[in-house]
C-alpha cells in the first residue's frame, strides 16, 4: 500500500507531544494495536486543542465489509432451484433469511417469489429443527404440490449441525401422501456468496437425478447438450435456447427460470408459475450428447454439475467462459458448430442415414487474430457481421474510456472481456467473489489486459469506490449497487447483471450472444454520448 | 369471478383461526405468535424489526455482526431520508467467515468497530446480532462496552438474533438500544410545548411534513424516533413533554419507559390520512389545554384540508365504490389505511397485518364493513385466494405482495418502508390518492388476460 492511501483525520480531541501520528499505512498495519492504544489515549484525553492529525489508512478494512459486492450463498440456490419446473425454495434456518431473498428478488425480477422457511425459533436452535423441518415441508406440499422442494441449509442449520438426510428420510416414512423428491444443498452464508449457492445447487440436481431414469434415445433427434448457463438473465436463457436451436443443437438448460422469472400475466393464479427444467429432463442428462458450463472462474472448481456428468456419466464437458462479446460467444459456438458436425457424421456412418435435419444455408465467418473460420448458419452469421459492423460505426467513442466493472468473478470476466474488444481500458475489475483464481483467470483469457487494470477480488464497493476515485474511470459496468458511486463520479452507470433494482427490466437485460454484445455495445456507446451531450455547454443534436 | 386457482387453494388448518370476517360471530383472530413452518410468512425475522427500527438514526454507525446476507439485503434499501449525515445508509457487516464460526467473532468484531468508528466517527454504534452470533455465543455486550471505554461514544449491543422471534421481538430490541441513549443529555433548553415523535421513519421525508406542522402550530419536536434520527436528540428527548407514538407495534415500550421513567404521557397517533392526521393535531393541541392553540390548529386542519378536497373529490368519484385488500406491517397503519380509502370511496374487503395483536383485530373487525376478511400473519397463496374471492380493484402492501396483485391485474399502492413517496400528513394523503389513482385507473389492466375476461363476461351497463 502506498503512502497516498493513507487520508488524514482530525483527531477530536488531541493535544499533546507524540499525537502526531504520521507512520506510514503499512506500519498501522502491522502494528495494528499500537494504533489503537494512540488512538485511545487521544481520544481519553479531556481537552480538545486544535490541530492533532492521524494518520489512518482509507482503503484498508479487513475486518469489516463496508457494501458488499457479494450476496450470500442461499440467494443463489433459492435461484437455482427456481429454474426448475414446479420447484419451491425452502429454506432451513430462521424465516427472515426467506423474507429478505423474496424480496430481494423481486426488485430485481418482480415476479412472484415464493420461497419456504423452516421458521427456526430459539428452541429450534436449541434442541434442533427437525420438527420444524417436517411440518415445513408438509406444509409446502399440501399448499403448493411441487414436483420438487429444493432444500438449502442456512447458516444457523449448518452450524447445529442438523442431520437433514434423517429428517427428509423421517419425513418420508411419516408423510400422509406422497411426497416430491427433496434435493438438498448446503448454504451456510459464512462459506462463500452466492455465487457458490447457486453452481452447488446445479450440481445437487444433477447429483440427485442424472441418470436415475431409464434412457430412452428418441430417434428422431439428436440428444440435447447439457448447458449449465451460470446466473445469468432470463433473457440470457432464452439467448441460448435460440442459440441452440439455430445451431440445430437442442439444449436442456439448467436451471431455466426464463419463464418461471419471466413470465405473462395470469388469467388464474398460478402457485408455482409455468416453465423451467422439469425433473426429468435433468434425469436424462446422462446421455447427453456434451455438456457445455459456463464460467472461467467456474472451470477452476473442482465438482461442478458438469464435472459430475463427466465423471460419473461420460458425458464430454466443455468449459467455456460465459459468452458475453464476441470472442466468447464465437468459441462458444465453435464448439456447437463441432459438434454438430461429428454428431451427424457419426449418424451416418452408422446407420447410413442421418437425423440431423436439413441444414439451413451457412456461412463461413472469419475469426480474429488468425483462429481459423466459424461455420455459422447464414443468420447468426449476419447477426455477428452486424455486431462488427456496429462496432466500427462506434469504435471513436469508445476507444480508450476508462471502465470500472464489478460483479460476480464470472460476469466481470465476461463483461472485461467484451470491453477490451472494443477498446475500452478495464482500469479495474472489481468482485466480492473470493476464488483466488479472479486475477490469473482475467489475465489469462483477456489478452489486451496490461498493468493498467487493477483486479480485486474480495472487494466492498468501498475498496472499489475509493480505488475508482483515484483511477477517474469514465464509466461504471455492473449492477445496481454501484449507483452510490457513479452519482458520486457523475459518470455513468451500464447496468448489467443483478440486482437491478433501480430501473425496470433486469430480468430483460441480455448479455450473451452476438445479440448481448449488441445490446451492450449499444447502450456502452448510447450512454457515452448521453454524458457528453449533458457536459457540453453547446448542447448538440447531432452527434 | 370464478377461479379455479382461488378453489383449490385452501387453508392450512392451523391458520384457519387466524382468519375472521367483519359482522360475523366468531372467536378472536388469532395472532402474536410464531409463524407455522412452511407457511411462506411475509414477516420477517427479529433482526428485520431491529434494523427497521434504528437504521434511520443518521448519525450512528450500525455495524451487523454476522455472515454477508443480513447486512447485504438491508443496505440502502428504504426511503428513510436524512436532512444531513448520510453514514446510516451504508451496509456494515463483520462478513464473518467459517474460521469466525469456529473460534467466535468477538476479536474480528472488534476490530471492525475499530476500523469503521475511526474511519466514520460516528456519534454511536449499534451492533446487530444475527442468527449465528447467538448460536456461537460471542459476548457481543462485553466487545460493546470495550469499544465504547475505548472511544468515549455509546457502543451499544441489539439483541437482534432473527431466530429470536418475528419482527415484533426485534422492535423490543431496538427500543431496549436505543432507551440506552435516552437520559444522557442535556434537556435545559426544551419549550414548555414540546412533542417526541416516536415511530415515525421519515419515509420520503414524512417526519418533515409533521414537524412543518407542529411547528406552525408553536410546538417543539425534540426527537424523532428514529426518522432523520440524531443520537443527540435521542440522548435529551426525556426532556419532551409529550410522546405520540406511530405505528405503535415498534415504539409502544419505548414510549412505556419513557412514561415510567420520566413521567412523559404518549399518545397513540396515526399520521396517514385526514381523520387520523387531525386528531394527532386535535389531540396534542388538548393535551396543552390551551384554547388558542386548539383554534390555531383547527385553522391549520382546515386550510390544509381546502387544500386538498377539490382533487380528492375528483379522484373520489373516479374510485367510488372499487374495493381494496390491505396488507401491512402494524396495524395502526391499517385501520388508517380503512379510513383513507373510505375518503376516497373504496371498500376495504381485505385486511390483514403481520404484527397486530388482540385488540387491534377487535377493532378492524368493530371498523370494517361487515364482510371484510382479517387475517393475521398471511401468505402468498391466501392473499391470492382471498383478491380471487373479493375480486379486488387494489392491493396494499409491500415489496413482497407486489407481484401477486400485477399477476392477477390488480392495482398496487407500496405501504411499505422501501416507497419512495410520502404518503403522511395531508400532503400524504393527495400523494397516496394520487398512487392509487394512477394505479386502478391505468388503461393497462385492460389487456392483462384476467381483466380482459372479465370486461368479456361482465354485462354491460346499459343493458342492465
Amino acid at each position: 500500500m502506498k503512502n497516498d492511501d493513507c487520508r488524514t483525520v482530525r483527531s477530536r480531541n488531541p493535544g499533546t507531544k507524540g499525537a502526531h501520528w504520521h507512520a506510514p499505512a503499512t506500519e498501522v498495519r502491522l502494528f495494528p494495536d499500537i494504533l489503537h492504544s494512540a488512538f485511545f489515549i487521544l481520544h481519553q484525553a479531556a481537552a480538545p486543542p486544535e490541530g492533532s492529525l492521524l494518520m489512518i489508512p482509507a482503503a484498508e478494512f479487513p475486518s469489516a465489509a463496508t457494501n458488499a459486492c457479494k450476496l450470500c450463498t442461499p440467494l443463489g440456490a433459492c435461484l437455482a432451484f427456481k429454474g426448475v419446473e414446479g420447484a419451491i425454495p425452502f429454506l432451513h434456518g430462521s424465516q427472515g433469511c426467506a423474507t429478505y431473498i423474496r424480496r430481494y428478488l423481486i426488485s430485481h425480477f418482480r415476479e412472484p417469489m415464493d420461497i419456504a422457511a423452516s421458521n427456526f425459533s430459539e428452541q429450534s436452535a436449541v434442541f434442533g429443527g427437525g420438527a420444524n423441518l417436517k411440518t415445513g415441508l408438509a406444509n409446502v406440499v399440501r399448499q403448493y404440490q411441487p414436483r420438487l422442494v429444493g432444500l438449502a441449509t442456512t447458516c444457523l442449520s449448518e452450524t447445529i449441525g442438523e442431520d437433514v438426510p434423517l429428517h427428509l428420510r423421517e419425513f418420508a416414512e411419516t408423510a400422509a401422501g406422497p411426497v416430491p423428491p427433496v434435493v438438498h444443498v448446503s448454504t451456510a452464508s459464512y462459506r462463500g456468496t452466492h455465487m457458490d449457492g447457486f453452481n452447488d445447487a446445479v450440481r445437487a440436481l444433477v447429483e440427485a437425478f442424472a441418470g436415475t431414469d431409464t434412457i430412452v434415445r428418441s430417434d428422431e433427434s439428436l440428444s440435447p447438450a447439457a448447458v449449465f448457463p451460470g446466473m445469468v438473465s432470463p433473457s440470457d436463457l432464452r439467448e441460448l435456447k435460440r442459440l441452440g436451436a439455430s445451431m440445430g443443437i437442442p439444449f436442456t438448460l439448467l436451471p431455466d427460470y426464463s419463464e418461471t422469472l419471466d413470465g405473462p400475466t395470469w388469467s388464474d393464479y398460478e402457485k408455482l408459475p409455468a416453465g423451467g427444467t422439469s425433473v426429468s429432463e435433468i434425469r436424462r442428462l446422462s446421455s447427453a450428447q456434451m455438456a457445455i458450463e459456463f464460467g472461467r472462474i467456474l472451470a477452476g472448481a473442482e465438482t461442478t454439475a458438469g464435472v459430475v456428468l463427466e465423471r460419473r456419466h461420460q458425458v464430454p464437458l466443455h468449459r467455456l467462459g460465459l459468452p458475453i462479446g464476441l470472442r466468447e460467444t464465437d468459441r462458444f459456438l465453435q464448439i456447437l458448430s463441432r459438434a454438430r458436425k461429428d454428431e451427424c457424421r457419426a449418424d451416418v456412418h452408422s446407420s447410413g442415414r442421418s437425423r440431423c435435419a436439413e441444414r439451413p444455408n451457412t456461412t463461413l465467418c472469419i475469426l480474429p487474430s488468425g483462429a481459423g473460420g466459424l461455420e455459422l448458419p447464414s443468420d447468426l452469421a449476419l447477426e455477428r457481421g452486424r455486431l462488427i459492423d456496429s462496432w466500427v460505426d462506434g469504435h471513436k467513442y469508445v476507444f480508450g474510456k476508462r471502465a470500472v466493472v464489478f460483479g460476480e468473478e464470472d460476469l466481470a470476466v465476461g463483461l472485461t472481456s467484451l470491453l477490451a474488444e472494443i477498446g475500452i481500458v478495464p482500469v479495474l475489475v472489481a468482485s466480492g467473489g473470493k476464488s483466488g483464481r479472479f486475477a490469473g483467470t482475467l489475465r489469462a483469457a483477456i489478452p489486451e489486459l496490461d498493468a493498467r487494470t487493477a483486479i480485486r477480488e474480495s472487494a466492498d464497493f468501498s475498496t472499489i469506490a475509493h480505488e475508482a476515485r483515484q483511477l477517474r474511470p469514465d464509466l461504471l459496468v455492473g449492477n445496481s449497487k454501484g449507483y452510490g458511486l457513479a452519482r458520486e463520479l457523475g459518470i455513468p452507470l451500464i447496468r448489467c447483471g443483478f440486482p437491478v433494482h433501480d430501473r425496470i427490466g433486469g430480468q430483460r437485460l441480455l448479455h450473451l450472444g452476438y445479440a448481448g454484445a449488441q445490446q451492450l455495445f449499444d447502450r456502452i456507446v448510447n450512454a457515452l454520448l448521453e454524458d457528453k451531450q449533458t457536459r457540453s455547454p453547446v448542447g448538440y443534436s447531432y452527434l | 369471478m370464478n377461479s379455479p386457482a382461488a378453489a383449490s387453494i385452501s387453508i392450512l388448518p392451523d391458520r384457519r383461526d387466524s382468519i375472521a370476517r367483519a359482522g360475523e360471530a366468531g372467536n378472536a383472530v388469532a395472532c402474536d405468535r410464531g409463524s407455522l413452518a412452511g407457511s411462506v410468512t411475509q414477516r420477517a425475522c427479529a433482526f428485520c424489526g431491529s434494523r427497521v427500527v434504528l437504521y434511520p438514526i443518521a448519525d450512528a454507525l450500525h455495524l451487523v455482526h454476522g455472515p454477508i446476507g443480513c447486512a447485504a439485503y438491508t443496505w440502502d434499501i428504504r426511503g428513510a431520508q436524512s436532512s444531513g449525515p448520510q453514514l446510516f445508509r451504508n451496509s456494515f457487516s463483520t462478513d464473518l467467515q467459517e474460521m469466525d464460526v469456529i473460534y467466535g467473532g468477538e476479536k474480528k468484531l472488534g476490530r471492525a468497530l475499530r476500523e469503521l468508528i475511526r474511519r466514520h466517527q460516528p456519534k454511536a454504534a449499534f451492533v446487530y446480532s444475527t442468527c449465528i452470533v447467538g448460536l456461537i455465543g460471542d459476548d457481543v455486550s462485553a466487545v460493546c462496552r470495550e469499544l465504547s471505554a475505548e472511544f468515549s461514544i455509546p457502543v451499544i449491543p441489539v439483541a437482534s438474533e432473527g431466530f429470536k422471534g418475528t419482527k415484533k421481538d426485534g422492535y423490543q430490541a431496538a427500543c431496549d438500544a436505543a432507551y440506552r441513549l435516552v437520559g444522557t443529555g442535556d434537556t435545559r433548553d426544551i419549550s414548555d410545548r414540546s412533542i417526541n415523535l416516536l415511530g415515525d421513519f421519515n419515509i420520503a421525508g414524512e417526519s418533515w411534513i409533521i414537524r412543518g406542522y407542529f411547528e406552525r402550530l408553536g410546538i417543539q419536536v425534540v426527537a424523532t424516533l428514529t426518522g432523520d434520527g440524531r443520537v443527540d436528540d435521542i440522548r435529551r428527548c426525556h426532556g419532551a413533554k409529550l410522546n405520540l407514538v406511530q405505528c405503535s407495534g415498534s415504539m409502544t415500550s419505548l414510549a412505556k419507559r419513557l412514561e415510567r421513567d420520566h413521567g412523559i404521557p404518549f399518545q397513540r397517533v396515526s399520521f396517514f390520512g385526514i381523520e387520523d392526521m387531525s386528531a394527532a393535531l386535535y389531540g396534542v393541541a388538548t393535551f396543552f389545554e390551551d384554547p388558542l392553540l386548539r383554534e390555531k390548529t383547527s385553522e391549520l386542519v382546515r386550510e390544509e384540508i381546502e387544500r386538498l378536497m377539490p382533487e380528492l373529490r375528483e379522484i373520489r368519484t373516479a374510485l367510488e365504490g372499487k374495493k381494496a385488500a390491505v396488507y401491512v406491517g402494524g396495524a395502526f397503519k391499517a385501520f388508517s389505511l380503512v379510513r383513507a380509502l373510505r375518503t376516497i370511496g373504496m371498500r376495504t374487503a381485505i385486511v390483514g397485518t403481520q404484527t397486530g395483536d388482540r385488540d387491534d383485530y377487535d377493532q378492524l373487525r368493530a371498523m370494517c364493513e361487515p364482510g371484510t376478511l382479517i387475517v393475521d400473519d398471511s401468505n402468498p397463496l391466501e392473499l391470492a385466494k382471498f383478491c380471487l374471492e373479493q375480486d379486488v380493484d387494489l392491493f396494499i402492501g409491500g415489496v413482497k405482495e407486489r407481484p401477486i396483485a400485477y399477476k392477477l391485474g390488480i392495482g398496487f399502492c407500496d405501504h411499505n418502508h422501501e416507497r419512495k413517496e410520502a404518503l403522511a400528513g395531508y400532503v400524504g394523503m393527495l400523494n397516496f390518492a394520487r398512487e392509487v389513482y394512477a394505479s386502478v385507473m391505468s388503461p393497462v389492466w385492460n389487456y392483462t388476460p384476467r381483466r380482459a375476461l372479465r370486461l368479456r363476461t361482465a354485462p354491460r351497463e346499459n343493458e342492465e
